[in-house]
């Protein structure tokens, strides 16, 4: 009789590529919950176009390269970035606006790089930035916080919007659409109000809560308990959130310390924008990130002070993107300076 | 006395299902006689033996069949007692699969005894040399799976601390565990006798703490002995505490520098299966003919440890066992993290058999496809060495052998934590085996190359040299002749000058006679 041969080792753990994809989408349900009850339909619109696109995009590429479609399209790789796409994206950012971030991301920054494991840039934030460049205008339509004023448009008018590109002649874009807490604090600024005066102003105040922005506060605290999670899980290594959260905390406290008037606080910073889902679901991508322990410091800190530079000093409204991808460049020379001292080493 | 001091940790590791219970039920028992033995002639880690035997030449129990075939190689002894039938190439198990020279006996069922006098208490007045060359003789090696010469091992003097490993990390295994449990004393005796050739102060018995019943049978040994040279160390369950670097970390809580023997920081560390071997050898005059082999798993019948003579095919122990559940399985040779799947049961059992796992294909890792390595650095986490094992596979995959060199691949020990936690399932270790070879052939064809190209090069050179002298002796050789020519010419032109001056003074005197005396007509 002759038996079976196999490499060593011949036990396994249970952990595949496939469960830790789809630990990642389990752990941003949270945060994207509260995002659609805080911004509306538009959210689930995004999702919606997004996964169809990069499901669709994906498989076509496979195709093309000629690889085993139902192995790799069930990897749930494609479904993250589409998701994290969506999340990302404005809600009232135009179908087509979707459409082609998502290309981007898949076909361009993924597959013509070699697909999965293989791209040196974070296909969602490629795909983002792609968006963000070519179409300004239409990255800022985020929809009006469901307690403020009338909230978020009705399924209908968001559905007109989105996929028609007009709205119905009852509702008007700046009665459904307003700026972010950070844009309006940016503004104020350059129309030389400080912070405090924007924040207690009449016509802000009700923008803002207790840490940051309303609305935004949340969301970003179910991303931060959404990455513990997968923290805990053992999905995601902790250094780099940590290290992001502390680069961005740190550099926030040092200017805020100089200038308070100008500079909003850590926690203000530490809870706008896409920060929690930047730092726990988005810069922690395997592929892109750095994989060495003290590499992996590096590179968090360095994505948390290029957002804050982005954020303070720079013409868009939120660097996380950018961050992340100037970071993805370096971790070939971050990963070859911190080799780990080696068992029976003196020194590297 | 127990001293409890506090031990280190190695970087990574991992949590294992030990399984060990299946083949902890029963007491270890003696395998049965079969009527024909082989015996591979490499069993070790060396040179191959050389065979002392004939074919048709009739052994002794006992007898070295074969002698070490250089410094690092070990002696093969006849298990039993009977007739050399063949000498020749047989399956073995090899990683390579390939078959070796192997000495088949036919039993005769006698079970006679070479002749032998054991030394016993004698040993402590003889010298360490002598006490190496018996273990020598008596072909120890390494029993915890590397297979080492002892006697080599040992050539480390004046070591202060023996660590006694009984730390059995891989899952399932537990023919140490069972020899502990039943044979302590003799297991601390053989180490006595290692401490006196190595002229130890200490000896650091590291047992796992998954198995109590070893450490309280250990324990009672070590309080009876009460010269305090023998201190129980109880470590936590962690794969891989066993390998030698990382249990001289836990206990010592230093490395091993990189390409060094554990002999740069005093220490020297053997398995307690050795210790037994060498027992046997000292008190029994008994070389190594036998081994305890856990035979488990889920596809075998009677999960149990047997005390096997080496070369016992392994079918008839896998028969004594109970036989196979079930057809389907897939048959390991040593635990499931490094163990080595066999083609075969048509095997012979060797020195460096400590299990037969036979487990159910249902349960055997499903290597068909891998998906690509998405850098997730989980086999960082749990790498033993700090090594970056997805950096490895990298530069392993696009065969960037210098970069691999430079990531120290040559640190790697092959304990499979990064591939059994890969998500991937990437067959990691499979990857470092093959760049290792090909490192290594690269480095021999080098080394050839160099070779060659150095004959070339002293030919060329002796070649030139015998030219040059060739010219030069043909230079003087002309040099000489040209002045010789150049005499002989000037000898020649006077001796011409002088001939035709004689020549014509003859020819004066002849015609002055002419002249003188025509009137005689």
């Amino acid at each position: 009789m002759l038996f079976k041969t196999s490499p060593s080792p011949h036990i396994k753990a249970s952990n595949k590529v496939q469960s830790m994809m789809f630990q990642v989408l389990y752990a941003l349900i949270p945060g994207a919950l509260a995002a659609m009850y805080f911004f509306g339909w538009g959210v689930l619109f995004n999702l919606g176009i997004a996964i169809s696109i990069c499901l669709a995009s994906e498989a076509l590429m496979l195709k093309l390269r000629k690889r085993n479609i139902t192995t790799h399209l069930t990897d749930g790789s494609a479904l993250v970035t589409a998701c994290l796409l969506a999340l990302a994206l404005p809600p009232l950012a135009p179908w087509w606006l979707t459409t082609i971030a998502c290309l981007f991301a898949i076909v361009v920054a993924k597959h013509l790089y070699g697909g999965l494991g293989f791209n040196p840039f974070n296909p969602a934030m490629v795909g983002y930035i792609v968006v963000m460049i070519s179409f300004p205008l239409q990255m800022t339509l985020w929809t009006t916080p469901i307690s403020i004023g009338h909230g978020w448009p009705d399924f209908l008018t968001t559905f007109h919007w989105v996929f028609g590109g007009h709205l119905p002649t009852n509702a008007n874009l700046d009665s459904i659409s307003m700026a972010t807490p950070m844009d309006i604090i940016k503004t104020q600024l350059h129309q030389s109000h400080f912070i405090n005066e924007t924040r207690a102003s009449d016509t802000y105040k009700m923008f803002f809560g207790t840490l940051s922005g309303v609305g935004w506060q949340w969301i970003n605290s179910l991303y931060l308990i959404g990455g513990i999670w997968l923290i805990k899980k053992g999905v995601i290594d902790w250094r780099i959130p940590v290290a992001l959260l502390i680069g961005l905390a740190f550099f926030a406290n040092l200017f805020q310390a100089i200038d308070f008037s100008t500079h909003t606080s850590a926690i203000f910073q530490l809870f706008s924008g896409g920060i929690m889902l930047g730092a726990f679901f988005i810069a922690t991508d395997p592929i892109t990130a750095s994989t060495t322990p003290k590499g992996r410091w590096l590179y968090g800190f360095g994505i948390g002070t290029l957002i804050f530079i982005i954020r303070t000093w720079g013409g868009y409204p939120d660097g996380i993107a950018f961050a992340v991808v100037i970071m993805n460049m370096v971790v070939p020379i971050i990963d070859y300076y911190t080799l780990p001292k080696i068992y029976g080493h003196s020194n590297n | 006395m127990t001293v409890t001091k506090t031990i280190s940790t190695f970087h990574g590791g991992l949590k294992l299902k030990g399984n060990k219970q299946l083949s902890t039920g029963t007491a270890i028992t003696a395998a049965a006689v079969v009527s024909q033995y082989i015996i591979p002639l490499q069993q070790h880690i060396g040179a191959i033996s050389e065979s002392l035997v004939s074919i048709g030449e009739h052994v002794l129990k006992g007898q070295m069949i074969a002698k070490p075939g250089s410094t690092i190689s070990a002696a093969v002894h006849a298990p039993v007692s009977g007739t050399i039938t063949a000498i020749d190439r047989q399956p073995v198990p090899h990683v390579s699969g390939l078959p070796d020279y192997c000495i088949t006996i036919d039993n005769d069922f006698k079970d006679k005894w070479v002749k032998t006098q054991p030394l016993a208490e004698d040993y402590n007045n003889h010298t360490s040399r002598d006490l190496r060359q018996l273990l020598r003789d008596a072909g120890i090696v390494g029993l915890g799976g590397a297979t080492f010469p002892s006697d080599i091992k040992e050539t480390e003097m004046d070591t202060h601390t023996l660590i006694l490993n009984g730390v059995e990390c891989e899952p399932y295994i537990t023919c140490d565990d069972m020899l502990m449990r039943e044979r302590a004393q003799q297991v601390l005796a053989g180490a006595d006798i290692i401490g006196h050739i190595i002229k130890a102060h200490e000896c650091i018995v590291a047992i796992e703490n998954n198995k109590p019943e070893a450490i309280k049978a250990m324990q009672a040994v070590i309080d009876a002995d009460g010269t305090g040279f023998f201190r129980l160390q109880v470590i936590p369950t962690l794969y891989p505490s066993g390998g030698e670097k990382q249990l001289i970390k836990i206990i010592t809580g230093k490395e091993v520098p990189s390409g060094h023997f554990p002999g740069e920081l005093d220490v020297l560390c053997h398995n307690v299966a050795t210790a037994y071997a060498i027992y046997q050898a000292i008190y029994e005059a008994r070389p190594l003919i036998s081994r305890i082999m856990t035979v488990t798993g889920h596809g075998i019948q009677q999960p149990q440890n047997i005390e096997v003579l080496i070369g016992t095919p392994m079918k008839d122990c896998i028969e004594q066992c109970g036989g196979y559940i079930n057809d389907n399985c897939e048959l390991i040779m040593g635990g499931p993290m490094m163990g080595l799947t066999l083609q075969s049961d048509h095997l012979p059992v060797i020195k460096a058999t400590n299990c037969l796992l036979i487990r159910p294909c249902t349960e055997a890792a499903d290597t068909k496809t891998h998906l690509p390595c998405i850098r997730c650095g989980k086999c960082v986490e749990v790498c033993p060495v700090r090594l970056l094992p997805q950096q490895l596979y990298w530069y392993t995959s696009c065969k960037n052998m210098e970069r691999v060199k430079n990531h120290h691949l040559f640190d790697c020990i092959e304990c499979g934590c990064c591939a059994y936690v890969c998500p991937s399932d990437i067959p990691l270790v499979q990857y470092y085996r093959f760049a290792k070879t090909e490192i290594r052939h690269k480095q021999q064809q080098r080394i050839a190359s160099d070779t060659a190209r150095q004959h070339h090069e002293a030919h060329q050179q002796r070649l030139e040299r015998q030219k040059q002298e060739r010219e030069q002796r043909l230079r003087k050789k002309r040099e000489m002749l040209a002045a010789r020519n150049k005499n002989t010419d000037s000898n020649n032109k006077e001796a011409i000058t002088d001939a035709i001056a004689r020549a014509k003074a003859k020819k004066a005197e002849r015609e002055q006679a002419a002249t003188k005396q025509p009137v005689k007509q």
